[in-house]
C-alpha cells in the first residue's frame, strides 16, 4: 500500500565540495498537499528540490519519492521517476528556439507516441488552464514576465505529473501575475491530484496557498507549521522572516571586523 | 619569502590540476556525445535543422570568401608562374592550393568564426537560462538532445563547406586568369584536370575537413556545455572557441599534412 506521503527526506546532509549546504534535514511531503519551503537565499531550498529530482544525491541520508530512494535508482530509474515530475523553474526556462505550442508538446513529443493531433488538442487544454490558448504561436522573448511563467506551468503540466515542484515562481512578477501564479498553482494542484512543493521567499503570497510551510536556516529546519501557525510563530527567525524586520537574528550587518578599523581610526589611535 | 614560493607552487599545480581534469572532462564529454548519438540518426530532422543552421547560413562568407581567395590565388600565381613562362600551369596551382589546402583549412577557420562561436553562445546561454537542466528535469538528456545534433550537423556541414569554397575558389581563379588575364582557357582546365589526383588530393582534401569538422564542433560544444552560467562566463567561452578551435585547425592541419603528401 502506498504510503500517504509522497516524499520522505531522512537526514539529508549535502556538502559541496567541503561546505556543507544541508545539514540533517528531516521533511515529510504529503500527498496531494502543497508545501511551501522558505528561507533567506543561499540556505539550501534549491539544492533540496535537485535532490528531490534526483539531479544530485545526498552525502549521507535518504530521499524517497513515491516508495523510492533516489541514491538507489540507476540512470534510467531517475529518468523514470523525472517523467512522473514537472518543474517550473525561477524564471521560466522555456527553451527559446521553439514557440509556446512547441514546448508545451515538448515532453508529449518526446515520451510518448500519441498522434499530433492529439497531442495539438492537449496542449491546446493544458495552455487554456493557464488563460494563454491564445499565444500558442508566439515565441518565448514575446511574452511578458508573467506569461512566461504560466506557460513554463502548462508546460511543467504537460503529463500530468504526480508532483509538481516550483523553485521561485513569484520572482520578479507584478502582484497580479503573483496573484495569478499562486492561484493556479493551487487550483491545479487540486484539480490534477498532484502534489506540489514550493521554494520561495515570498512570504504573503505563499500563505494564502499552501497547506504547510518548512523554514530553513543555515541549512537546517529551523521552523514547520501551518500557514496560521507560522503567521503567530514566536520563533524569532521566523518572526524577523515573516514581518520583514530589518534587524534580528539574521543580522542587518554582514559579520565584519569593527567598523573602526575598516576606516584606519584605530590605527591612527594606535 | 618561502609562504610567497609556496603560495606560488600551489597555485601552478591548482592550474596543471584544474587544466587535466578538465581535459578529461571534455574527453568524457566527447564520449558521451558519440554514445547519445543514436538519436541525431533516428530524429534525423534534429540533425538537419543544425545542418541548416551551421551550414547553410554559413554558405554566404565561405562562399565570398572561397571567391576572393581564388581571385587573389589566380592574380598571385600568375604572377610567378610568367616569370617560367609556365602561367599555363594557373589552373593547376589554383585548384592544388584549394583543395589540398586553402579550402579545407580557411573553410575551418571561417566555420569556427561563424558557426563555432554561435554553437558555444547558443549552449552556453541555454545553460545560463536553465534550459538544459529544466530539459534534465524532464528525463531528456540534453547532450543526446541539443548536443550530439548539433555535432552531427557540424561535422556533415564542414566537408560540403570545404568542398564548396574550393569550388567557388577554382571559378575565381579562372575569372582572374582566364577571363581577366586572358590564360589559355583550355590549358587552364586540362592541366587542372591532369594534375589534380581525386585519392591523393580531393580525398585527402576532404579527410582534412572532417577532422577539422570535428574538432571545431566538439571545442564548441564543449566550451558552451562547460561554461559558467554568467555573461561574462559566455563571452570567454566563445572567444575560447574560436581560438582554441582555430589553433586545433592549424595544428592538425600540419599532422595531417605531413602524413598525406610525404613525397608525393
Amino acid at each position: 500500500m502506498a504510503s500517504d506521503n509522497l516524499i520522505e527526506i531522512r537526514d539529508v546532509n549535502f556538502t559541496y565540495d567541503v561546505r556543507p549546504v544541508l545539514k540533517g534535514i528531516d521533511m515529510v511531503i504529503p500527498r496531494g498537499k502543497v508545501v511551501a519551503i522558505m528561507g533567506l537565499s543561499g540556505c539550501g531550498k534549491t539544492t533540496l528540490l535537485r535532490l528531490i529530482g534526483g539531479q544530485i544525491m545526498p552525502t549521507r541520508g535518504q530521499v524517497v519519492v513515491d516508495g523510492l530512494v533516489t541514491s538507489e535508482l540507476d540512470r534510467e530509474g531517475i529518468y523514470a521517476l523525472r517523467r512522473r515530475m514537472g518543474m517550473l523553474f525561477q524564471f521560466g526556462a522555456l527553451f527559446t528556439d521553439m514557440t509556446v505550442f512547441d514546448n508545451v508538446a515538448f515532453q508529449m513529443r518526446e515520451h510518448t507516441d500519441l498522434p499530433e493531433e492529439l497531442i495539438r488538442d492537449l496542449v491546446m487544454m493544458k495552455l487554456h488552464a493557464v488563460g494563454l490558448h491564445a499565444v500558442w504561436n508566439m515565441r518565448p522573448a514575446e511574452l511578458s514576465g508573467g506569461m512566461a511563467r504560466r506557460v513554463a506551468l502548462a508546460r511543467a503540466i504537460a503529463l500530468d505529473p504526480m508532483l509538481i515542484m516550483y523553485d521561485e515562481p513569484f520572482t520578479g512578477l507584478d502582484p497580479i501575475a503573483m496573484s495569478v501564479i499562486g492561484n493556479l498553482v493551487r487550483r491545479l494542484n487540486d484539480a490534477l491530484g498532484a502534489t506540489s512543493i514550493i521554494v520561495t521567499h515570498d512570504v504573503q503570497e505563499s500563505l494564502q496557498i499552501v497547506d504547510y510551510i518548512y523554514f530553513m536556516a543555515d541549512g537546517a529546519v529551523i521552523a514547520q507549521g501551518t500557514p496560521d501557525e507560522i503567521r503567530r510563530s514566536d520563533t524569532p527567525f521566523v518572526h524577523q522572516f515573516v514581518h520583514g524586520e530589518i534587524d534580528g537574528p539574521m543580522a542587518y550587518h554582514y559579520p565584519a571586523p569593527p567598523y573602526g578599523a575598516d576606516m584606519g581610526l584605530e590605527a591612527a589611535h594606535a | 619569502m618561502p609562504e610567497r614560493l609556496i603560495g606560488a607552487v600551489r597555485g601552478i599545480g591548482h592550474r596543471v590540476v584544474d587544466a587535466v581534469w578538465r581535459m578529461g572532462y571534455a574527453a568524457r564529454f566527447f564520449a558521451a556525445t558519440l554514445l547519445h548519438s543514436g538519436a541525431s540518426f533516428r530524429r534525423f530532422h534534429l540533425t538537419i535543422k543544425e545542418i541548416y543552421f551551421s551550414g547553410v547560413l554559413s554558405l554566404i562568407i565561405i562562399l565570398v570568401s572561397g571567391l576572393f581567395v581564388g581571385m587573389v590565388l589566380g592574380l598571385q600565381g600568375y604572377e610567378t608562374l610568367q616569370k617560367y613562362g609556365s602561367e599555363s600551369a594557373l589552373g593547376t596551382l589554383v585548384a592544388l592550393s584549394l583543395v589540398r589546402e586553402l579550402g579545407p583549412v580557411l573553410a575551418a577557420l571561417l566555420f569556427a568564426s561563424r558557426a563555432g562561436s554561435a554553437i558555444t553562445a547558443e549552449i552556453g546561454l541555454m545553460k545560463a537560462t536553465e534550459q538544459l537542466s529544466a530539459m534534465e528535469m524532464m528525463a531528456v538528456d540534453p547532450v543526446a538532445r541539443v548536443v550530439a545534433p548539433r555535432f552531427w550537423g557540424g561535422v556533415i556541414s564542414m566537408p560540403l563547406l570545404a568542398a564548396m569554397f574550393s569550388a567557388i575558389g577554382v571559378f575565381g581563379g579562372y575569372l582572374v586568369g582566364v577571363v581577366l588575364i586572358g590564360v589559355d582557357e583550355g590549358q587552364f582546365w586540362s592541366q587542372m584536370q591532369a594534375a589534380v589526383d581525386f585519392r591523393q588530393d580531393v580525398v585527402n582534401g576532404v579527410i582534412k575537413s572532417v577532422v577539422f569538422g570535428i574538432a571545431v564542433t566538439a571545442i564548441a560544444l564543449f566550451e558552451g556545455y562547460d561554461a559558467p552560467p554568467t555573461a561574462e562566463g559566455v563571452s570567454h567561452a566563445t572567444t575560447r572557441t574560436v581560438v582554441t578551435s582555430s589553433l586545433a585547425v592549424l595544428a592538425l592541419d600540419f599532422v595531417l599534412t605531413a602524413f598525406m603528401f610525404r613525397g608525393a
